[in-house]
């Protein structure tokens, strides 16, 4: 008995992007797969466990799709370090499964030959073979298996079908793992060596592959329509508009109830306990901590049920495609576009999303500025403020002067981001945006089962990744603000004794001349846990109770308090500011790096303070004062 | 009428690409429309031609704009040969973006591929005869 047969084997699944490599992945292992990251690397490891038909266990990682083991980006690094074995705490894998789209088999018998050189025990899984079949595509499977030297499966992983035969496959070369590998000869190809891995697979190609008798003509003709200069833009335009609908309609209806929810649950923890600090810290801290972050839940649901069924159908990569251009104007990248798409609900799944991008430079620029992008979160103090001091005035029958200030600002984030990346990329990182090299996959119809399990995955890792950061430094946030307590007989608010309180006031003489008062001061500090908690911390420190679900009454306080600079001081402020120390935690956990954050919140508090004292003098000077 | 002029310089002269293009002028006098006649008809660079335009590849390089592209100009041509932008291969461009033509898609062979025009500057083509 081999040690072999007394551990899982280890099966990797290696093949070019859009293969369907995920839906193998799924198909195979089911609900029985954990996502976690590789040690030191932000790239998301997923794993998965298949039980054979004799018993045999056997576990599955499903490796980022490439077109090379000449890795590019971070991703593509780990795909060609997990085939290596040289991956710290990952063994080599004892079967290499390489997924090919069945009707584009020229640039996977590339990789495949690369793959040979490394020597693992491999199978060839040749997937979408239903629609190679409907096509009319002829491939002599005898020929191939001959010519490659390892066995082949035809599958259909969105129907489930071949699973079994591939589990088999993988099962009988597991076995034989001592004799079926030998030592790796891959080294980095250069030029001439890729031209003739071409020419090989040319050759291999033209031997057993006959081309379909009706290929797919649907692609190009949507692609007419979608990839068009006019109607494209168009059409993206209205999908994003469509998209926000569902995000800001039912996802913050249902995050509405939800908060509505974490409410009533404050209120009747605190009804049921002697009023003090443990009352306090449950409700104020724990329950309305873990609630901030929850509420921006059903959003990224939407956001990502859409993200998702768009780049299965094959839509994405033309959004890239049509925003390359736009983004490239600024020094971004055109994968840049879906991360600041995503901020737009939050910038966390926004920062979390930019591992697509492969270049480093590309990547941190679309960190930096996502933060920018108007998030969810700023809408209740953006509504506040507005509320209190823009008049409700109509124009020309249909335009509310208060709706446009809410579009301004939200031009204002779109504007600065583009124009900060505009100048880290022409003054501190000068050089030319990485290379856009992208396929442009077939259409396909997007799998219900696929979509659901991807959607809620997303889910889940925003929840234990972001609860993870988040819940700590809301439980710092409200120790700040409540300890010490005031003492017997005071008549102020509780927060001015605290922590946070003395820092208002301390940091009042700095703020003063951006129109800020010393409770607003006062205010940013637990508004530094997330953005929306300012409009709470605003009416804790007016006093007014219950200020989250009676805005009206602190717009009433504010308005009768601040000068109308002061407000759109305050506006102006919560366009850039910093304000959110979960984004900064997360920043710091891609980058893996204190630096990347430092610079964040530096920058962002430098141009908050700078437009905050432009608009203030400005608005004095105008007579708003 | 902006943008018809713009497709007509497009027609003689290799992209001029905005700021970041420091060297494509010395591409541009390097090859001037004449030379690329003189040299065959019907061959064009991936980067001046047209949707419809359809041939064979004929060379495949990346030496025009060395500090231009992000990578060296070998590890572009690298990735360009590993997306399937060899000597051989079937090619057409099917779309251009808004946005001074650019990126490009291409059918290639049997996939579609989408890259600006910048980086296939040094692709050549044999285009077909109409």
């Amino acid at each position: 008995m081999s040690e072999l047969a007394l551990r899982p084997a280890r099966v990797a699944l290696v093949g070019n992007p859009n293969t369907g490599k995920t839906a193998l992945f799924n198909a195979l292992t089911g609900s029985r797969q954990k996502v976690a990251n590789y040690a030191g690397v932000t790239v998301e490891r997923k794993e998965g466990h298949v039980t054979t038909a004799s018993g045999r266990s056997l576990s599955v990682l499903d490796l980022p799709g490439t077109y090379s083991l000449r890795a590019r980006s971070p991703d593509e690094a780990v795909t060609r370090d997990a085939v290596l074995g040289r991956l710290a705490g990952e063994a080599e894998p004892d079967v290499v499964v390489a997924v090919a789209d069945a009707t584009n088999l020229r640039l996977v018998l590339r990789l495949i030959l690369e793959l040979k050189a490394v020597g693992r025990p491999m199978v060839l899984a040749l997937n979408m073979y239903d629609i190679a079949q409907r096509q009319g595509l002829r491939i002599d499977l005898d020929g191939l298996r001959r010519e490659l030297g390892c066995p082949i499966v035809t599958t259909v992983a969105t129907r489930k079908r071949g699973v079994d035969d591939l589990v088999a496959q993988v099962e009988a070369l597991a076995a034989a793992g001592e004799i079926g590998g030998h030592a790796n000869a891959w080294r980095e190809p250069t030029a001439p060596e890729i031209r003739a891995a071409h020419r090989e697979a040319q050759r291999i190609l033209r031997a057993y592959v006959r081309p379909p008798e009706r290929p797919d003509t649907l692609t190009g003709k949507i692609d007419a329509v979608l990839l068009h200069p006019v109607a494209g833009l168009a059409i993206l335009l209205g999908l994003l508009f469509v998209m926000f609908q569902g995000v800001f309609t039912w996802g913050k209806w249902v995050g509405d109830q939800m908060g509505d929810g974490f409410t009533a649950l404050g209120a009747f923890i605190a009804a049921h306990l002697p009023p003090g600090l443990l009352a306090s810290f449950l409700t104020d801290g724990v329950i309305s901590g873990v609630g901030s972050v929850l509420v921006f839940l059903p959003q990224i649901l939407v956001l990502f049920f859409f993200i998702i069924l768009l780049e299965d159908f094959g839509y994405m990569a033309r959004a890239a495609f049509l925003m390359d251009r736009i983004m490239g104007g600024a020094g971004l990248h055109g994968r840049a576009f879906i991360p600041l798409l995503s901020s737009f609900a939050c910038a966390i799944p926004g920062i979390m999303s930019t591992r697509v991008i492969d270049n480093k430079r590309d990547r941190l620029t679309t960190i930096l500025v996502a933060p920018l992008m108007t998030c969810s979160a700023r809408i209740p103090v953006y509504t506040l403020i507005i509320g209190a001091f823009i008049p409700d005035r109509t124009y020309w029958g249909f335009m509310s002067l208060q709706g446009l200030v809410m579009f301004g600002l939200y031009a204002a984030g779109i504007v600065s981001a583009l124009g900060v990346s505009f100048v880290i990329r022409r003054v501190f990182w000068r050089g030319a945006v990485e290379p856009f090299l992208m396929e442009l996959p077939s259409y396909k119809l997007p799998s219900a089962a696929n979509v659901a399990r991807n959607v809620l995955l997303r889910g889940q890792i925003f929840v234990s990744r972001a609860g993870r950061i988040i819940f700590p430094i809301m439980i710092v946030v409200w120790v700040l603000a409540n300890v010490p307590g005031p003492p017997p007989g005071a008549t102020e608010p509780a927060i001015n004794f605290s922590v946070a309180g003395r820092l208002g006031h301390l940091l009042e003489p700095l703020l003063a001349p951006i129109g800020f008062n010393w409770q607003m001061t006062v205010a940013l500090i637990p508004g530094f846990a997330a953005r929306e908690v300012a409009v709470a911390a605003l009416g804790t420190v007016y006093a007014v109770s219950d200020a989250g679900g009676n805005p009206g009454a602190l717009a009433t306080q504010l308005a009768h308090h601040w000068s109308l600079a002061t407000g759109l001081s305050f506006l102006a402020w919560y366009v850039f500011a910093p304000q959110c120390a979960s984004t900064l935690g997360v920043v710091k956990r891609e980058t893996n790096s204190w630096r990347w954050p430092i610079i964040m919140f530096l920058y962002m508090a430098g141009l908050a303070y700078l437009t905050s004292f432009a608009t203030y003098h400005l608005a004095v000077a105008l007579g708003a004062g | 009428m902006i943008i018809t002029r713009k497709s007509k310089a497009y027609r003689t002269f290799p992209p001029m690409h905005d700021m970041l293009a420091e060297p494509a002028d010395v591409a541009v006098t390097q090859l001037a429309p004449t030379q690329v006649a003189a040299a065959g008809a019907g061959l064009v660079r991936l980067s001046a031609a047209r949707p419809g335009d359809r041939g064979v590849i004929v060379e495949v390089g990346a030496q025009s704009h060395p500090g231009g592209h992000g990578v060296d100009v070998d590890e572009l041509e690298r990735r360009l040969l590993e997306f399937g932008f060899v000597e051989g291969a079937h090619i057409e461009l099917l779309h251009e973006g808004a946005i001074r033509r650019d990126p490009i898609a291409v059918r290639l062979d049997d996939m579609r591929v989408a890259l600006r025009r910048r980086d296939a500057e040094d692709i050549w083509i044999q285009l077909d005869a109409r």
